[in-house]
């Protein structure tokens, strides 16, 4: 039997380190953007109930509102319309079992500039380096986009945010070939910034969530994980019927 | 008068005049809040009195409405009062005030213009004062603007002063910028919210003014900003704004909610960060704060159901901001508010003209700060609705259904 103690030890002392892929929650931190007719998700924000003052002497606490998709946050089946007669598609019906998996990191920092496409071809040639893509893990795409200033993050022009993502052939090797949990990234979507010309538009959302996996986007830190080997822990809000949440992602990784 | 202060001198604190008014001369108030001469004639005798009364001096009439008047008068006789016994007064000393017979017959005791003389011809006005009561003034016949020692008292203007413009994203914003700018302001602060969305006209308001970062939706941000720079702000003019259309049915929550978060609770955080310093600041010799602006849809005051969840939220930013004038008043801040019809911009592009350039909007808001009032109207459809609402506001509401 496992020994969860044992574990739990190792964490303790420095063997198995933790690695916080977790944006800071934060009102100015640049959210989704979507032309102002449609309807939008809300920015994080944060009211005083109280701070060791007159409406409430010794204590402090704040009340926060945003959308279910800011900042570092977990995408459901059901956020997508290919998801939504899913089973178990929701945040809150998801088994928890899946919220902890191994995860797989594309380093494509050195390419990805704001047209980078993600294709079958580096995902074969990371293979090539560092074996078959494990069927029920999280395969995430290193851009180090996270380092970026709010300005190159979000990267709007005149034609939409240019941030990288992957092509809908990878997102489907993804899904058919590699079976993988979900697929994550450091930018505001999981999909390209121009995947709404796509054919299907956003296909990381059309294809991951309409064959039930899920999606990460606004990690950080990919840099200071291993290409595999990996462990992630990313358990959403129990909202009902929630189509996705933020949430605190954490990587353990082997070896001090 | 927006230079630097003396650190070793205290801040002069404003001596707020204290008139008590009957409710009938609050008929003055009304008039001057909207730069309009108006006083009381009788309905019995046709006579017109002042100051205000209850009952007719000559014929005992309690018929006694307020109808425009022609505002011509003659200055009889002038005076300088050198030590005056109100404060406020006495701080501005000496102070001339002369009668004057009025052309529509009663003689008043008015403030006079610098440029104005004992057997002057004079035009007259009902300028409201820094803490909100009303005042008649003589002005020379040929006057453009208020410019003149004494009549500064009544007036707000933006030259040489430092004004921050809430939202500068939007083009009402920046129009609000040029024409401060262009009216000689001394710094124009132009808020901008989520820097990292890029915005057409970025250029020009950099060249016209300091970009700061000031997000209404977000308490943090206001908060921060009138802690960095509230102190140098001697007029703030909110042109925040979150126009959208639907009815009350079909208008998206999430939308009716930004809208009350940008307007209401927008002006809410604005008046809690930068208020009390402006207050605190209403007689400082370093640049004198004067003032506090919001503008609003003329639907504020009577909704369009067309943009009902966006009416909605404007008279709740129109409710706020008339308590925060009187809770700015004893500063000398003067609230002044800023009523448009649809605009030349996005929100209202299916919308027919007659629609208002933003720039018409600014020069309007410049033009009421070197007024005397607090109300403005701008253009054809702000000016015929509220016409309407004062003639019969359930035709209005009525109307405003059908259209």
């Amino acid at each position: 039997m496992t020994d969860l103690l044992a574990f739990a030890a190792d964490i303790a002392a420095g063997r198995i380190r933790i690695v916080d892929l977790t944006q800071t929650l934060a009102p100015e931190a640049p959210v989704i953007v979507l032309p102002p007719e449609l309807g939008q998700s809300a920015p994080f924000r944060l009211e005083t109930i109280s701070r060791y003052d007159h409406r409430g002497p010794a204590w402090y606490w704040n009340n926060f509102s945003m959308g279910e998709h800011t900042g570092t946050h977990f995408d459901a089946p059901i956020h997508w319309i290919s998801g939504r007669d899913l089973p178990d598609n929701a945040v809150d019906t998801i088994p928890p079992q899946r919220f902890i998996a191994p995860a797989v990191v594309i380093d494509c920092a050195a390419r990805a500039t704001g047209d980078f496409l993600l294709s079958v071809a580096d995902l074969t040639a990371w293979e090539a380096a560092h074996g078959r893509i494990p069927a029920q893990s999280w395969c995430l795409l290193r851009t180090d986009w996270s380092k970026r200033d709010p300005i190159a993050y979000a990267n709007l022009q005149a034609d939409g945010a240019h941030t990288p993502g992957p092509s809908g052939e990878a997102v489907r090797f993804l899904v058919e070939q590699r079976d993988v949990l979900g697929f994550g990234t450091e930018t505001i979507g999981t999909d390209a910034g121009q995947a709404h010309s796509f054919n299907p538009p956003f296909p990381a959302h059309f294809h991951m969530h309409g064959s039930g996996r899920y999606g990460l986007q606004c990690l950080t830190n990919l840099d200071r994980l291993p290409a595999t080997g990996a462990v992630l822990v990313a358990a959403p809000l129990k909202i009902r019927g929630g189509s996705g949440s933020p949430l605190r992602v954490i990587a353990l990784v082997p070896g001090a | 008068m927006s230079g630097k202060r003396n650190p070793l001198r205290r801040t002069r604190l404003p001596a707020p005049l204290s008139p008590v008014r009957s409710r009938t001369a609050h008929g003055l108030t009304a008039a001057a809040a909207e730069g309009r001469f108006q006083l009381q004639r009788c309905g019995d005798c046709g006579q017109v009195c002042y100051p205000p009364r209850d009952a007719c001096p000559h014929c005992l009439s309690a018929d006694l409405a307020f109808h425009d008047m022609p505002p011509g008068g003659r200055v009889i006789a002038e005076t300088t009062i050198r030590i005056p016994g109100e404060v406020h007064v006495r701080e501005r000393a000496p102070w001339r005030i002369g009668s004057v017979r009025l052309d529509c017959g009663p003689m008043a005791v008015a403030h006079l213009h610098g440029a104005v003389r004992q057997g002057d011809a004079v035009r007259m006005a009902l300028l409201l004062d820094r803490f909100g009561a009303p005042a008649l003034a003589a002005l020379p016949l040929n006057h453009a603007t208020l410019e003149d020692r004494q009549m500064q008292d009544f007036t707000c203007n933006p030259t040489s002063r430092r004004v921050l413009v809430t939202d500068a994203r939007t083009p009402v914003g920046q129009a609000m910028v040029r024409a401060l700018h262009e009216a000689g302001a001394a710094l124009v602060f132009a808020g901008v919210a989520d820097p990292w969305k890029p915005f057409e006209g970025h250029a020009a308001l950099r060249a016209q003014a300091e970009i700061v970062p000031l997000d209404v939706t977000d308490s943090r941000s206001v908060a921060e900003l009138a802690a960095t720079l509230g102190a140098r702000v001697d007029i703030l003019v909110n042109t925040a704004e979150h126009t959208r259309p639907g009815g009350v049915l079909h208008a998206p929550l999430t939308e009716a909610r930004q809208a009350m978060e940008t307007r209401a609770l927008g002006l809410m955080r604005l008046a809690q960060g930068f208020g009390p310093i402006l207050r605190a600041r209403g007689a400082d010799e370093a640049g004198a704060a004067c003032a506090f602006v919001s503008l609003f849809s003329a639907h504020a005051l009577m909704p369009w159901p067309d943009y009902g969840a966006h009416a909605a939220a404007e008279a709740a930013a129109l409710s706020l901001s008339r308590s925060l004038r009187a809770e700015l008043a004893p500063g000398g801040i003067r609230v002044l508010h800023v009523f448009a019809g649809p605009t030349e911009t996005e929100w209202y592009q299916t919308v027919p003209p007659p629609k208002l350039a933003p720039s018409a909007i600014a020069r309007a808001t410049v033009a009421a700060l070197r007024g005397g009032g607090e109300d403005v109207y701008v253009g054809d459809i702000a000016e015929d609705l509220r016409a309407r609402l004062a003639a019969n506001p359930k035709a209005l509401e009525r109307e405003l259904g059908q259209s």
